[in-house]
């Protein structure tokens, strides 16, 4: 067997050079690698991105948001965001638990592509970007096209995340997250929506982000609802049109059917509750 | 140039700086419990989702499963016992934790308390929510949470300082220091550093022939010391439970009869096995047809499991009284469904695990158990070896509720200690546990149950069967105690109740905490509120109306004179019922999507074997320094054995309890106290140990020809007895000391008086039963069919109250399965095999519990005292689902109750 080693460098040029040479795994939080582990231990060296200069942290960035590849749960829990923020941070909060989020990390959440990442809703109503690089050189790809399928990525090999960057919010706009599981703590989303929502000076939606998890193979934005939801106050009834793009498999958690009757219920308690609104029914 | 780190990784582990050299993807888990000896640190599911592994990293809770030993490099990490032992703030937290009870059987208690010391560094008086939110990530199996939080929360101790310790005080558990401190030993933490390391090879497939390919070159090629197969178990390659119905083959020979079963092991040391990949073991697999539903195991044609058990049929169990026939026939409403339940895991959060070794030539094995005399049975069988050469001992054992009665590990063990001559020690994987050890059987059970006008029950029949997977385990058991209990605690005269077994190819169903109860007690105490309510009469006053009382024939025909206390715990709920239902009825008058309900059923329990011999001995010595030693072998898996028998048995020699040394259930020094299941260990070695401390009163005393009322005073090297003004004292060095040491010694036993039950189940197959009645306040989002339980409140007649505080621990956790079982768990073979996919109660899911205890003392039990252990789950199934049903009008007959599923029923109900 041929030696495998465990890199952990301390600036991105080295670690994008550990990538380049292949047969090199990169692990953050370790939160989906461990699990996913099979028996006899890894078979490819590990890169540790935890000790890689910069990779940690929000930060404010030209005219948006910078959310470090590395940047853990916690972090996002405790960082000062701006209210339209407010569904990405009760995400993290419902990220697995307490342990989950202060090892687990966004990036980790994206490349893991699974249907059921609850960071995907609240990142895809905020426009969120995905900052790729290798030792060749950095892209960027909307969200949206970077996971392209259940467990798939748009990464090549010798690709990492580094950062995601998120425009600045319009004006006043404010956020909000729901998940629905089977119990109070460490549950995979039955559905789940994050929404972010932006009003005029009369009240109604000049701005509505709508996306939905756990209902197709990629988490989807609902443009249809989202469209009819601006210039209202918020009291569009979901209709099957605006749930076209979901396509709800049945599984342990629960049937399509239901999902599908959930998640209309849930927008529209998500919505209300980015209006300020109490959200219990 | 790359910085790789150093092989050496550096930390700070508890205050002290650790060098160590972990392999490339090893887990900081490992590293702290193999290579630094922080076996504080427990191991229940290697994937995050018990969270027992807590540790904090630079002050932060994190699974130490989930991290790469390097990444702790250069940082501070904490144990648990490094935390009480530096921190005054853990070690307050470790008082408070023992003084709530909050560690039962202590394998979640280091996660909890890591967990609670950050949240308490940064909120020393935290609110419940922020309480259950550092919390929720530590799966706890035995508490129901509720006394964790009440621990955490600095809430005023459940547990009272007496000095004597005797029958009814609230004292601390007696072995609840070394839970608290991490000092406690599981089945994984007593294994020496040399030992080797033994991995099951199991069937991936349901029903399978195997072919095992070229072994030697295998072991060869992969460097480890042996394998094992069918041809190694040098005695009878089958263990189980029950005579007759022995039929599980330790290694399959040629078929695998579910996915999981072991075919091979194979021995290794740590390093190579580390590496071991079960997936290059030469074995070829020719899949057969299987059957997973009890339909289709019983359809014509269907492959057999079993050669002399035709139509897959394991056994049946039957018991019928009066006519049932014409009591329907007759009565003035029926009530009748199908009702199903399906497999539920018993998920304690310790794998199965252990350690053995040739001493001398004996082979000693030490492991997690819950009947450590029954693992020594078996062991003889397998081993063909003589008994004396074989020692059983037992470790702490982090949970069982059932499933630690088979065994799991011991005969890999004590085979592979054989073989090699070396220590080995086994840890169970999550999912292998998963996949190979016994269920709750899953069931589809049939009832009809009638009533007269004036709301009698008026005949009730039951035809239920039970899924017994592939393997008879304690499924005999199941079959025969569900037709005795399947009435629920009620008088009913006219009576006939079938249950069967069926053989499938899942994996084998046992005991789980009930024996089938829970099960049926879904379908009558459903039923019963139907009846209640076509009759016009209140849920409660139904059941009161109807409850069995002293003197009035069971179904089995057996008259208790004295004892029946159901009555007393369906009028303690009166109250709350009348109070709940009033708050309910003003939560529903407004119009929001969110149903309030109150639910309430009840249960009983036979303790003991079912009119099978069941003895207990208890066997306690003087040593000449005057230490009173008690050789406590009911094997305590946190229930509070060791404290509950060394109050009675304090309480009938006469001493405080905190004088007494407990000795374990090892084989070679223990007598055999049966096994920890039946809620049988506090009725029956209860009762063995207020013998046995009679006996030893009534040697003490005759030797200085004192009075039965005389004082007992134990003291270095000397036992005083006070009598009057008069003061003996017996000068033990005097006395001749016995091989073990002792010089006073007594073995007491008891088994209690059952008579056979006929064809027509008809006898005395307890000597007592236990009596339970629980009341549920939950709501339901109609919305989206998620059920939220607000409160349980339980009344449970435990005869006479050995330890309050622990009957509490027991209603509390008995709850929190109860409601797992109705609401979240279903373990499906091949889909929920891990703790992500089949998800029991968190501490956020768990609403507080009042405990209402009756005490209708029983004439057989030691001071009155009733078993409890199974008592606590059985009404609470039911109880969750006829809220459910008052909450929204939909009668649920199929569990557990998932959202989808409630949300699909109240659908064709016609709720929007
Ligand atoms: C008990 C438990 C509960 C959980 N609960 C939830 C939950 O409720 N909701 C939820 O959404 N998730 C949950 N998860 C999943 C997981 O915690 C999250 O997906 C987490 O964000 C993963 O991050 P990580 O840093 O731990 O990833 P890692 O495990 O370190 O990595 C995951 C994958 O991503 C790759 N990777 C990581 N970072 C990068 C990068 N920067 N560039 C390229 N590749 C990268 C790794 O190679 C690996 O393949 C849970 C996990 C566990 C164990």
């Amino acid at each position: 067997m041929s030696q495998i080693e465990y890199f952990a460098p301390g600036d991105l040029g080295e670690a994008l050079d550990i990538l380049s040479r292949g047969g090199v795994r990169p692990v953050a939080g370790g939160t989906d690698f461990y699990p996913g582990l099979s028996a006899g231990g890894p078979r490819e060296s590990l890169l540790d991105l935890t000790r890689i200069d910069g990779l940690r942290g929000i930060a404010r960035q030209d005219g948006g948001w910078r959310i470090g590849a590395a940047t853990r749960w916690s972090d996002v829990v405790r960082a000062d965001l701006p209210p339209a923020f407010d569904g990405l941070r009760a995400a993290a909060r419902e990220v697995g638990s307490v342990q989950i989020q202060n090892a687990g990390t966004v990036a980790g959440n994206l490349v893991n592509g699974s249907p059921a990442a609850d960071g995907v809703p609240p990142l895809l109503a905020l426009g969120a970007e995905v900052e790729i690089a290798s030792a060749e050189g950095r892209r960027v790809v909307p969200l949206e096209r970077f996971i392209m399928g259940v467990r798939q990525v748009d990464l090549a090999p010798g690709e990492m995340v580094v950062a995601l960057h998120l425009p600045e919010p319009p004006e006043g706009a404010r956020g909000a997250f729901s998940k629905l599981g089977s119990r109070a703590y460490l549950v995979i989303s039955i559905v789940m929506v994050g929404v972010v929502i932006a009003r005029d000076g009369a009240g109604r939606i000049d701005h509505a982000r709508v996306a939905v998890g756990a209902c197709s193979p990629v988490a989807r934005r609902l443009p249809a609802l989202e469209a009819a939801l601006v210039g209202t106050v918020g009291d569009v009834a979901v209709t099957a049109a605006h749930l076209e793009p979901l396509s709800p498999i049945d599984d342990v958690r629960g049937s399509g059917a239901y999902r599908l009757e959930a998640v209309a219920e849930l927008i529209g308690r998500v919505v209300r509750q980015a209006n300020g609104e109490s959200c219990d029914g | 140039m790359d910085k790789r780190v150093d092989a050496e990784t550096m930390f700070r582990l508890n205050g002290r700086d650790v060098r160590l050299a972990p392999r490339v993807g090893e887990r900081l888990s490992e590293a702290l419990r193999e290579r630094l000896g922080a076996r504080d640190v427990k191991v229940g599911c290697n994937a995050g989702d018990c969270g027992a592994c807590t540790v904090l990293v630079d002050g932060a809770p994190v699974c130490a499963c989930l991290m790469p030993a390097q990444q702790a490099a250069g940082a501070e990490v904490e144990t648990l016992a490094g935390l009480v032992a530096r921190e005054p703030l853990a070690a307050d937290l470790a008082r408070r934790f023992e003084g709530q009870g909050a560690a039962q059987c202590g394998i979640c208690t280091p996660g909890m308390m890591v967990s609670a010391v950050a949240l308490l560094r940064e909120a020393p008086r935290p609110s419940e929510g922020e309480v259950m939110d550092a919390l929720g990530g530590v799966l706890c199996r035995c508490t129901g949470y509720r006394k964790i939080i009440d621990a955490v929360m600095g809430r005023a101790p459940g547990a009272v300082v007496d000095a004597d310790g005797h029958m009814g005080a609230a004292i601390e558990k007696l072995d609840g220091r070394v839970k608290v401190t991490g000092a406690e030993r599981f089945g994984d933490d007593v294994a020496t550093a040399d030992a080797l390391v033994i991995k099951v090879i199991r069937s991936p497939h349901a029903h399978a022939r195997f072919v095992l390919g070229d072994l030697d070159g295998f072991a060869t090629r992969e460097g480890v010391e042996a394998v094992l197969t069918a041809s190694d178990v040098p005695g009878v390659n089958l263990f189980g439970t029950i005579p007759g119905f022995v039929d599980q083959p330790v290694f399959a020979e040629g078929v695998a009869r579910f996915r999981g079963e072991a075919v091979a092991a194979v021995v290794g040391t740590a390093e190579v096995m580390a590496q071991f990949d079960p997936a290059r073991f030469p074995v070829e697999w020719e899949v057969l047809p299987d059957v997973q539903g009890m339909a289709e195991a019983m359809a014509d044609g269907a492959p057999q499991l079993h050669v002399a058990r035709a139509g897959n049929v394991m056994c049946g169990g039957f018991v019928a009284h009066g006519d049932v026939g014409a009591a329907l026939e007759r009565a003035h409403v029926v009530a009748e469904g199908e009702f199903e339940t399906g497999f539920v895991e018993h998920a304690y959060i310790e794998p199965e695990a252990g350690f053995a070794q040739v001493v001398e030539g004996r082979v000693e094995v030490h492991a997690c158990t819950q009947a450590p005399v029954m693992d020594l049975d078996t062991l003889e069988q397998v081993l063909g070896m003589e008994r004396a050469r074989i020692r059983v001992v037992p470790t702490a054992t982090g949970g069982g509720f059932g499933s630690k009665l088979d065994v799991s590990v011991q005969p890999f063990l004590a085979i592979a200690a054989l073989k090699t001559g070396r220590p080995v020690r086994i840890t169970y994987e999550r999912t292998e546990s998963m996949q190979s050890t016994t269920k709750r059987h899953p069931s589809r059970m049939n009832v009809r149950i009638g009533a007269d006008a004036e709301g009698r029950i008026s005949g009730l029949r039951f035809d239920g069967i039970f899924n017994t997977g592939a393997y008879a385990s304690w499924g005999p058991t199941v079959a025969n105690r569900v037709p005795v209990h399947a009435s629920g605690p009620y008088a009913v005269a006219d009576y006939r109740a079938e249950a069967k077994g069926i053989h499938t190819h899942c994996p084998p169903s046992g005991a789980f905490r009930g024996f089938g109860v829970p099960q049926a007690a879904v379908a009558q105490e459903s039923l019963f509120d139907e009846l209640a309510d076509r009759l016009g009469i209140d849920r409660l006053e139904f059941r009161i109306r109807n409850a069995l009382a002293n003197g009035v024939p069971t179904v089995c025909g057996q008259v208790f004179a004295q004892g029946v206390g159901i009555r007393a715990c369906l009028e303690a709920l009166r109250p709350a019922w009348q109070a709940e239902r009033a708050k309910a009825a003003q939560v529903n008058a407004g119009d929001g999507p969110v149903r309030r309900g109150v639910g309430v059923a009840a249960g009983w329990y036979g303790c003991g074997n079912t009119s099978l011999p069941n003895p207990s001995t208890i066997k306690a010595g003087v040593r000449a320094d005057g230490r009173i030693v008690l050789h406590q072998g009911a094997a305590d898996i946190g229930q509070g054995a060791n404290t509950v028998i060394a109050q009675i048995f304090a309480t009938a020699l006469g001493v405080p309890v905190s004088r007494l040394d407990l000795v374990g259930g090892d084989t070679d020094v223990t007598p055999d106290a049966g096994k920890t299941s039946a809620s049988r260990q506090t009725f029956v070695s209860g009762n063995a140990a207020r013998l046995a401390g009679e006996a030893l009163r009534a040697q003490i005393l005759q030797r200085v020809n004192a009075g039965e009322d005389a004082v007992i005073v134990p003291g270095e090297g000397g036992v005083e007895v006070r009598e009057g003004a008069r003061a003996e004292r017996i000068e033990l060095a005097t006395l001749e000391t016995d091989a073990e040491g002792y010089v006073m010694r007594v073995a007491e036993s008891y088994d209690p008086p059952t008579k056979p039950l006929d064809a027509n189940g008809q006898g005395e197959p307890y000597a007592q039963f236990g009596y339970a009645a629980h009341l549920c306040v939950l709501e339901v989002d109609t919305k989206l069919g998620t059920v939220k339980p607000v409160k349980f409140v339980a009344a449970h007649d435990v005869g006479h109250a050995v330890n309050p505080l622990l009957i509490e621990g027991q209603v509390e956790g008995g709850i929190a399965q109860g409601m797992g079982m109705a609401l979240m768990e279903e373990y499906l073979p091949g889909r929920t095999e891990n703790l992500h996919d089949y998800l029991i109660p968190t501490v956020g899911d768990m609403p507080p519990v009042e405990t209402l205890i009756i005490e209708e003392p029983d004439a057989h039990g030691p001071y009155g005292a009733k078993g409890l252990g199974e008592h606590v789950l059985i009404p609470t199934a039911p109880s969750v689902l006829n809220a459910i049903r008052d909450a929204t009008g939909v009668q649920m007959r199929r569990l557990p109750v998932t959202p989808g599923r409630l949300k699909a029923a109240m659908g064709e109900a016609g709720h929007a």
